[in-house]
């Protein structure tokens, strides 16, 4: 469904990516695992055009990402942002609905906000949260908003990205499991970039690591443990010592 | 050599700002046409630009006016001018003093504050998400605040030259020893209607550059903490420095022919 072929990205002398080539199959979930500065939210944000690949081609169903109708290419993701980066102007139900409230898929005030409750009730959250500001809310609780703005208009494809990033290890639990059933029951495609080795075990179905700007090894995530890669390895057992230095 | 290389870079450069600031204007008078439209977000920026900034202008503009007829006063009194404050306090406020310190009193209140949140949403994601959320940010966050500037700072200044002469007024009548209903008389016969036309036209400008300023900045400031400081204070001097220059430009296109 997703394809990376070939993508290069350079921030100035920096290489970022050199020559990604990825594919994430219809209604499966995708993990990439790898080191911190090695590309992994970049290849995500190329998919969803917010940057642009020097050279190489990403396609969604065939069809080239660049070529696609704009509006109705976003139409069919949905993310949850690594900070939550939830509106702060807006209440919470406001900041779920907003996909609702304006554009192609806008809806009527009320049944936006009854939408948006819903969605918050699906990731844990209680009605009386929907019109507080995001700045009143906790870090897990944001990062459930985002989850319920993510999945609010009920999208084919979501991306993740650190969706347990500085949360505590039960929230980190929570989220991971709420993004399971989630996927499941929605059947949609996903993407999550993660360095959390419990969430890889609890959402994916396949695992690509990403290292050196390129997808040192991917599979099936019961395959992850004998991927017999000595960088695989390093990374999934945390170990200091091995191919990956340490200090980058 | 290496004295031209730095003053061939720092011309580079400046061409380089000057046409991404330029692509960047276009950007947003385009998309001011180009539908959607958001009325909620251009409500909230009419509030908080023009309606919010009311007080600060008004104190401004008293105190000024108040300032202007003590000074005329004094000078005047060199060569026996005294009388002509209220035709100077009149036509200062409305031509200069009105529009300019109306336009610097925004780029302090809302240049600063427009670069300082969209720099904060970009740093935070909040743009990258817009952008999933099928939202263009140009129309979403540029071009309400843009629109409410260049529509409301007219007004401001219309209210700004009022309160300026006001405070003239109040000063002259009641530390001056001048006639009231000749004061407001003098005033009112002096004035013409390009002085006042001008004023408002002045405002619209120095609106729409403080908004674009604010928005240029922010949508493209640096990462973190410092990135969003970097924007503000460039957004502030760079609205103030362009609204001096415009006005120096309008009032020669105004006055000058």
């Amino acid at each position: 469904m997703i394809t990376l072929d070939n993508v290069h990205k350079s921030f100035g002398s920096n290489h970022v990516l050199r020559g990604v080539n990825l594919h994430v199959a219809k209604g499966t979930s995708m993990v990439i695992i790898g080191g911190s500065g090695t590309g992994k939210s970049v290849a995500i944000k190329t998919v969803l055009g917010l940057v642009i690949p020097d050279s190489g081609t990403i396609t969604v169903d065939g069809t080239d990402v660049t070529k696609a109708d704009r509006d109705a290419f976003l139409a069919r993701f949905g993310m949850l942002f690594q900070g939550g980066a939830l509106f702060d102007s807006l209440p919470v139900w406001q900041n779920v609905a907003f996909r609702l409230l304006r554009g192609s898929l806008a809806k009527p005030r009320d049944e936006a906000r009854e939408i948006a409750i819903e969605k918050l009730r699906r990731v844990g959250l209680t009605p009386d949260v929907a019109d507080r500001l995001p700045a009143e809310l906790s870090g897990g609780m944001q990062k459930r908003v985002g989850l319920a703005r993510a999945i609010a208009a009920e999208p084919e494809i979501i991306f993740f990205d650190e969706p347990t990033t500085g949360l505590d290890p039960i929230m980190a639990g929570v989220i991971n499991d709420l993004i399971r059933e989630i996927v499941t029951e929605m059947g949609a495609t996903t993407m999550t970039i993660t360095h959390d080795m419990t969430s890889v075990r609890t959402i994916a179905d396949n695992v690509a690591m990403l290292h050196a700007g390129k997808i040192r090894w991917t599979g099936p995530v019961s395959d992850m443990d004998a991927a017999g890669d000595p960088y695989v390895d390093q990374f999934i057992h945390g170990r200091a010592e091995g191919p990956i230095e340490a200090v980058r | 050599m290496r004295q031209l290389a730095i003053i061939g870079r720092t011309v580079l450069g400046l061409l380089a700002a000057i046409g991404r600031v330029s692509l960047f204007a276009w950007g947003a008078l385009t998309h001011l046409i180009r539908p959607p439209f958001y009325p909620r977000e251009i409500g909230i920026a009419l509030l908080h630009i023009g309606w919010l900034s009311l007080p600060v202008v008004g104190l401004t503009a008293i105190f000024t006016g108040g300032a202007l007829a003590l000074q005329i006063y004094a000078g005047g009194a060199r060569f026996n001018a005294e009388a002509v404050v209220p035709q100077i306090v009149a036509i200062g406020m409305v031509r200069e003093l009105g529009p300019v310190l109306v336009g610097l009193m925004i780029a302090a209140r809302v240049t600063s504050s427009i670069a300082a949140e969209i720099a904060t949403m970009k740093v935070t994601e909040q743009i990258d998400a817009l952008v999933t959320l099928s939202t263009h940010p140009m129309k979403y966050l540029t071009v309400p605040r843009v629109l409410a500037g260049t529509l409301t700072v007219p007004f401001l200044v219309g209210v700004g030259d009022i309160i300026g002469i006001f405070g003239g007024y109040a000063v002259a009548t009641g530390t001056l020893g001048f006639n009231a209903a000749a004061y407001i008389q003098n005033t009112v016969d002096f004035l013409e209607f390009t002085d006042i036309s001008s004023s408002l036209a002045k405002g619209a400008v120095f609106g729409f550059i403080a908004t674009l300023m604010g928005c240029y900045f922010g949508m493209n400031s640096g990462r973190g903490a410092q990135g969003v400081g970097r924007a503000t204070k460039g957004s502030v001097e760079a609205a103030a420095v362009l609204i001096l220059a415009a006005n120096f430009v309008l009032t020669g296109v105004f006055f000058s022919l």
